[in-house]
């Protein structure tokens, strides 16, 4: 008969590892830290001559160095947790809400749309508070039609809720051609730059004081929401089998569409921050990409809001620092996207070695053949 | 001598964690022959045909493909060795045609020439006598269109040994006569094939020769010709065991679900269930038999209220009387007895039955694998007290008390359910299911997977609930526990009933071939 062809034993095999225990699980994410940080200071030598020590020291600059540069780094830190507060039901049902960046839009074009229209005639609280339940609704009514599409016909929800970032991104750009000011330079400017009419007010001496309130309170009542509570409950049932949900008598449907419905309500209630709270204006690029990094945040963070605020913090961090070092090292603005690469893909690293253990062939467990 | 061994495997052991799929198993394959691999669910049959196909690695013994040692790590190297398996859950891209599928993934140093391909996969068609249309997608095929699609493509990579694991599962009889025709053909090619199968008709039918595991261990291999249904079943299912199992007999039995021209359909519209009447009465623990498939699932699922039947179906529940002593937190339903099918599990639960429910799939379906104990036990009860917040003392009670009661081993009853072994996962959920103090009680494969221990203590646990009266419904695989276990047993075969016999009387021979249908066949014969 015919040869028949060897082959050797694997040369690394993977297996599941049983439990881990939360010390030794941390000490992996900082192994994986600290191994990001060597291996990016490795790479900026290796690039540039630069001492590494002095490039942390300008990214740590570049987010912390003057009172005003800490107060833009919270306040897009805030920014990117409020996002990430928003998806965290959304995920934890195992709903892939891919579509932040359209409900934060949404959100934006009807506050944009309120303060244009009663910057003069309603009081500053009136107006805020209006703007925040119409920015509410529209980011729910944006989060519950892929949900009931979902729950009534089974489409999938990520395609859709990416495609209705696009129908939001287009609206946004309808608006701006209609609210465009000064005429030509097609930019809605900024809405009643001379009254602050519908801004957020200074609190304690500072611009931010609100958004920072804002947020951290959405942070917690999702907290105790996911915790405590019965739909809270209901959601971690659902995401971990609709099999089980539908056991116990859970209406499936019902808490898809619920929770999409906040998911959706709290990423517009973003975009009212954003409109309202720091940039005044609205633009295609109000979002920003930050309703897809958010999903980042809320994974890493196992959907806990107190860790997603440690991880908002890191990841504008790290971009703050990117653009310092790009400008103070005459360096490319992608070197310093690398270095953030390099880290992310560390700490999401680290995760694979606490799930599972490597087994190396003529090992103590590869030989056991 | 040694050309007409395929494939020998010598002292073949797979261990998954604590369980042994397949221990020190010892199997030849020969070529132009047929083998019929045959055993019950869970006797490793699966698992021992992974291994040659690159799915495992085998912990310990050897492998032997034409009298060569081989290692097999990956599928890859099983083609290489010439072995190819039709899986049961077809491993097909939708979109793509036939031919697309065929070619998919072979190693291309030239340029993809679908038409080449096209005309070799015709030329094998004629060889063994398959139909398909090569450029006909994948997703407009039907099951048996896509199970050729299935065969071809190993055959186009030159596999000489076919594993086929339950091919005839999805079959209808024409598709399997056809199937089988193919195998003939194949065979008198000189290609070594295994079949899969727990089917003893098509076993009698097809192979040459039979082999026979039981709870991963190797039993013997027997000439098809030599042997019948009978001594077969035997085999497969072993000698009686005695077990023990203390059975007391409740004198008073209350009628306590009626289920009537029960029709369930799946969701291609096959019926799971084919007009299924049985009792249920309180104070018994009423088995049901079968070949895994026969409609277990389905039949426990609509009860349940998780499954819609068929108009003319009916499931009528009878409360228990007022001074039962499980008649006590049940509200009055109508005594009369009350139509279960159309309504929710909610709605059941609503109306006053107190419905217990362990099934199979225990962390898919029964639990919440990535929640503790704790937050198991409130599964069916978090809706109970005032307000949107959850109550978490009283299922933390009860997690604390199930544990103590049942030794359930965990670090602690926060840790994940999914992280505990098998049998500690079972007796967390039974553990729940009791604690609700039904009225009926429904278990599917109670004691898979579970050491013996934890098996005599989930016995215990489900006579203990028919001796309160409850109406103990035990859907099991292992003969001799329902024989031993259960006061009456339903077979099951095919989605219909094919008996009820009185587990007291009856023997396992009679239980077998009803489930096989064998005595029906017999008798018309």
């Amino acid at each position: 008969m015919t040869q028949v062809k060897q082959h050797k034993d694997p040369l690394l095999r993977i297996a599941k590892r049983d439990a881990i225990g939360r010390p030794k699980a941390y000490a992996i994410r900082l192994i994986g830290v600290l191994l990001s940080l060597l291996v990016s200071g490795a790479f900026i030598f290796a690039v540039t001559k630069l001492n590494p020590i002095q490039v942390y020291n300008a990214i740590f600059d570049g987010a912390f160095g003057t009172e005003r540069r800490s107060w833009v780094t919270i306040r897009d830190a805030m920014m990117l947790l409020c996002i990430g507060v928003g998806l965290a039901p959304a995920f934890k049902m195992k709903f892939w809400n891919i579509g932040a960046e359209g409900q934060i839009l949404i959100g934006g074009i009807v506050t944009a749309g309120l303060m244009r229209a009663f910057g003069s005639t309603l009081p500053t609280p009136v107006l805020l508070l209006l703007m925040a339940v119409m920015s509410l609704l529209a980011g729910c009514v944006w989060g519950v039609i892929p949900a009931t599409f979902k729950a009534v016909w089974n489409t999938n929800e990520t395609l859709f809720t990416l495609m209705m970032n696009y129908v939001a991104i287009q609206l946004t750009s309808y608006f701006v051609a209609l609210w465009e000011n000064p005429i030509g330079s097609n930019t809605v400017g900024v809405i009643n730059q001379r009254t602050r009419a519908g801004w957020f007010p200074e609190l304690l001496g500072q611009s931010y004081t609100l958004n920072v309130i804002l947020v951290m309170a959405l942070a917690i009542g999702m907290f105790l929401y996911l915790k405590y509570s019965k739909q809270g409950y209901e959601i971690s049932v659902v995401g971990d089998s609709e099999n089980t949900a539908r056991y116990a008598g859970i209406n499936v449907k019902k808490v898809t569409i619920r929770t999409m419905a906040i998911s959706g309500a709290i990423c517009g209630m973003a975009g009212f921050i954003e409109v309202a709270g720091v940039s005044h204006t609205i633009s295609t690029s109000t979002a920003g990409g930050r309703g897809f990094t958010a999903i980042i945040v809320a994974w890493l963070a196992q959907f806990n809001t107190f860790v997603m605020i440690l991880i908002s913090f890191l990841l504008v961090f790290l971009q703050k620092g990117a653009t310092q070092i790009a400008s103070q090292f005459n360096l490319n603005d992608y070197a310093s996207n690398i270095i953030t690469g390099i880290i992310l893909f560390f700490i999401l690293g680290s995760e694979f070695f606490i799930n599972y253990r490597v087994i190396v062939r003529g090992g103590k467990e590869g030989s056991a053949k | 001598m040694e050309q007409t061994y395929a494939i020998q495997m010598k002292n073949i052991t797979k261990r998954f964690g604590k369980v042994v799929a397949n221990d020190h198993v010892s199997l030849d394959i020969k070529r132009g022959e047929i083998l019929s691999l045959l055993g019950e669910n869970g006797s490793g049959k699966t698992t021992l045909m992974n291994m040659l196909a690159g799915i495992y690695f085998p912990d310990e013994g050897e492998i032997l493909v034409n009298g060569q040692s081989v290692t097999i790590a990956s599928p890859k190297d099983a083609f290489d060795c010439g072995i190819g398996m039709i899986h049961q859950h077809f491993k097909l891209v939708d979109v793509f045609t036939a031919a697309e599928n065929i070619v998919l993934g072979l190693d291309g140093q030239q340029r993809l020439d679908l038409k080449a391909a096209s005309a070799k996969i015709k030329e094998i068609c004629e060889k063994y006598g398959f139909v398909i249309d090569p450029s006909k997608k994948v997703y407009n095929m039907s099951v048996s269109e896509k199970q050729t699609v299935e065969i071809v493509k190993v055959l186009y990579r030159g596999a000489d040994i076919l594993i086929l694991d339950e091919p005839t599962a999805v079959l209808t009889p024409q598709e399997t006569d056809r199937l089988f025709d193919v195998m003939r053909n194949m065979k008198a090619d000189g290609k070594a094939m295994v079949i899969i199968t727990h089917k003893l008709n098509e076993v009698m039918e097809v192979s040459d020769r039979v082999a026979v595991l039981r709870k991963g261990q190797y039993i013997g291999d027997v000439a098809t010709s030599d042997t019948n249904p009978q001594k077969l079943t035997d085999m497969m299912v072993g000698h009686a065991v005695t077990l023990n199992i203390d059975r007391p007999l409740v004198e008073n039995r209350h009628l306590r679900l009626e289920v009537k021209d029960l029709t369930v359909l799946t969701p291609d519209g096959v019926k799971a269930l084919d007009g299924v009447s049985f009792e249920a009465f309180g104070g018994e623990i009423l088995g049901v038999a079968g070949i895994s498939g026969s409609g277990q699932k389905e039949l426990l699922e609509s009860i349940a209220g998780l499954r819609s039947a068929q108009p003319g179906s009916h499931v009528i529940y009878h409360p228990p009387s007022p001074d039962e002593p499980i008649a006590g937190t049940h509200a009055p339903v109508d005594r009369k007895g009350e139509e279960l099918l159309g309504k929710t599990v909610r709605q059941i639960h609503n109306i006053g039955v107190s419905m217990a429910f362990v099934p199979e799939d225990r962390l898919g379906m029964g639990l919440v694998g990535s929640m503790g104990m704790a937050d198991n036990m409130m599964l069916k009860t978090y809706r109970s007290g005032k307000g949107p917040l959850l109550n978490r003392k009283p299922p933390r009670e009860l997690a604390e008390k199930v544990k103590a009661e049942l030794d359930v081993l965990t670090p602690s009853i926060n840790t994940p359910v999914r992280r505990l072994s098998g049998g500690n996962v079972q007796k967390v959920l039974v553990g729940r299911e009791i604690a609700q103090e039904p009225s009926v009680l429904m278990t599917a494969y109670a004691v898979r997977g579970l050491d013996i221990n934890t098996s005599y203590t989930i016995y215990n646990l489900l006579t203990a609930e028919k001796l309160k009266g409850v109406a103990v419904i035990y859907v099991g695989e292992d003969l001799d526990v329902l024989l031993e276990l259960c006061d009456r047993i339903l077979v099951l075969c095919g989605g219909q009933v094919s008996g009820v016999v009185d587990a007291r009387t009856t023997t396992k021979e009679e239980v077998g071939m009803l489930m096989t249908r064998f005595r029906k066949e017999a008798a018309e014969a």
